[in-house]
């Protein structure tokens, strides 16, 4: 089976965000950058499939050249090789533009299973998946918690709200989002460090895919958000701090 | 149609209630951009939903009745929503922002050649122009976004984001629409939905919940989070990741996927509140925050807040709440 895996290089978990003077975007400079967590749950699950079917598992990330510690991480990690988008500017490339220029080059490939995270940590649309199964006429399932193939179709079990769950069965080729925490994620051997550094990385461009960031929405300003309530800190040393919630708690909020 | 059209979900005749939530949402952004708000309900029996639907303030509302849209499928789904969306060319179509719209919505989006906004919070006008809002970074920014092309704006609404009690009451016409499905269409084969276990804490009910989050690092940290719980005698929850590792049930997990919240005091430590949690107990009656990062957006919602290291605010704070029970 042949398992294209869409991953993206997002900035870090605990990173301290600050907007551009213009408003316009992050500060990028400074940043740390790290894979985008369920895109790396969507590679675990492909690597598990491919233990068990055969075949191959190819990553895919569209970004500038920072991506490709994010690339490498991933064939260290076992996949088999990838194929890089190279766009420095894909900040205005809005999320159906992105999953046009996905999708174009993920049918280079004719994948018999496309897997990607259900969202990204960063813009958190939870679309991109899903608008390249419709782009590319495949059937799809999201948030999956699991994905077996059984007689040459898929069945993958997907959660639903409120901690109900429910299988859903599709032939393949097909695409499934997957959802984050639902497996134990690998860590590179020094051996899959190594091998990675000779596996194929195929470089491909918007231009050559035939694909341009025209955007339908755009995204006009970033902003701190309005705190919804005034927020009162408590200061002063842990003590005092203690003390003083155990006060509110006692006369304000009266639960002690 | 000019207009809003406000897509509703329902299971087996059973609202999602977000889908009120999202009604609440159309009716304002009608008045705001003065055109009216129409409602759809799909399924394979609607006529109850769409009489009730029927007693609020909109122009019409559209019962979506095909016996493919029974058990819920992306495809079927995908199919009689575009169909209908060709058919009216509304302005803006609403979804809530529920697991089963991230399913198919973008599809509907994408097959009109439009990109839909998803987990929208907010909107405004300006010059002339609507603006949409919704968060990046899990909550840490906001983010204003415009529609760059002419025809119809998509977009999904956050759960609480809009108030189902201001809906405007009303009449409304209904109408009975068949969309053309055909069963070899459709590629999904659901199968019925179930629970993995009988839910055994009920957070639900607690008036006092004390949830640990990532922060606290270990498995074996767990246990000082659970003294404070058990000294202020509250129940313990957690956010999704200490479920996901295992090192509380599932049950206990607060948020979009889990147990949605609402007691007097709801203290979260070492939790930084990405969207998913904050929708989950942002009803809460007084929240405090423990939390390292000053910039984590679960002090957005906290009437209390303690910047620190929960390792020594914790204990702290266990000690003083024993004393002042005792005393």
């Amino acid at each position: 089976m042949k398992i294209l895996v869409a991953i993206k290089q997002v900035p870090a978990h605990d990173s301290r965000l600050f907007i551009e003077p213009t408003g316009e975007w992050i500060e990028e400079n400074d940043l740390g950058y790290e894979v985008n967590e369920p895109d790396a749950y969507a590679l675990e699950c492909a690597l598990q499939l491919k233990e068990q079917h055969g075949g191959e598992v190819i990553v895919m990330c569209a970004g500038p050249a920072r991506v490709s510690s994010t690339i490498r991480e991933a064939l260290a990690k076992g996949a088999d090789r990838a194929l890089h988008i190279e766009e420095d500017d894909l900040r205005h490339w809005d999320n159906l533009s992105v999953a046009q220029l996905l999708a174009k080059a993920a049918q280079t490939e004719q994948p018999d299973l496309v897997l990607t995270g259900l969202q990204s940590d960063d813009l958190g649309f939870g679309q991109t998946g899903v608008i390249m199964a419709e782009l590319m006429g495949l059937p799809h399932a999201t948030l999956a918690m699991s994905v077996e193939v059984v007689d040459g179709r898929l069945r993958v079990k997907c959660e639903l709200e409120g901690g109900w769950f429910q299988y859903v069965s599709m032939p393949l080729p097909a695409l499934v989002t997957i959802q984050s925490g639902i497996l134990r994620l690998r860590y590179a051997t020094l051996m899959g460090i190594k091998r990675a550094k000779t596996k194929e990385v195929r470089k491909i461009t918007p231009a050559e895919l035939g694909a341009a960031g025209e955007p339908g929405i755009t995204l006009r300003r970033i902003y701190a958000p309005h705190s919804l309530k005034q927020t009162q800190m408590l200061a002063g040393s842990v003590q005092e701090q203690a003390a003083q919630l155990v006060e509110k708690l006692k006369h304000e909020v009266r639960v002690i | 149609m000019s207009g809003i059209l406000v897509v509703t979900e329902q299971t087996a005749g059973v609202w999602n209630r977000m889908s009120f939530e999202t009604l609440a949402a159309g009716q304002q952004l009608a008045r705001t951009l003065g055109k009216s708000a129409s409602a759809v309900v799909f399924g394979s029996e609607t006529g109850p939903l769409a009489a009730e639907l029927a007693g609020y303030q909109l122009e019409r509302v559209i019962a979506l009745e095909h016996e493919l849209l029974g058990s819920y499928t992306a495809d079927a789904a995908t199919g009689a929503l575009s169909w209908l969306i060709a058919k009216l060319e509304p302005d803006v179509v609403l979804f809530p922002h529920t697991y089963r719209v991230r399913d198919f919505a973008p599809c509907i989006a994408a097959r009109a050649g439009h990109a839909l906004v998803s987990d929208v919070t907010g909107f405004h006008v300006e010059s002339g122009v609507l603006v949409l809002e919704r968060l990046l970074f899990q909550g840490k920014l906001n983010a204003d976004y415009t529609s760059s092309v002419l025809g119809t704006v998509f977009a999904s609404v956050q759960a609480s984001a809009f108030r189902a009690d201001t809906l405007e009451p009303g009449t409304a016409a209904v109408e009975s629409l068949t969309p053309p499905l055909v069963a070899a269409s459709i590629r999904q084969q659901p199968e019925p939905p179930f629970r993995e276990s009988a839910r055994a804490v009920d957070l639900t009910a607690a008036e006092l919940i004390v949830a640990v989050g990532r922060g606290i690092h270990e498995e074996g940290n767990i246990a000082l989070v659970a003294e404070l719980a058990e000294a202020l005698g509250a129940e313990l929850a957690a956010s999704r990741p200490i479920c996901d590792s295992g090192w509380l049930p599932m049950e206990r997990q607060v948020g979009s996927s889990g147990q949605l919240v609402s007691p007097k005091l709801y203290l979260a430590v070492g939790i930084s509140g990405a969207i998913q949690h904050l929708v989950g107990m942002k009803g809460s009656r007084t929240i405090v925050a423990i939390n390292k990062d000053a910039s984590a957006p679960i002090f957005e919602v906290a009437d209390y807040g303690i910047v620190g290291d929960l390792f020594d605010f914790v204990p702290a704070l266990i000690e003083q709440v024993r004393k002042a029970k005792n005393g």
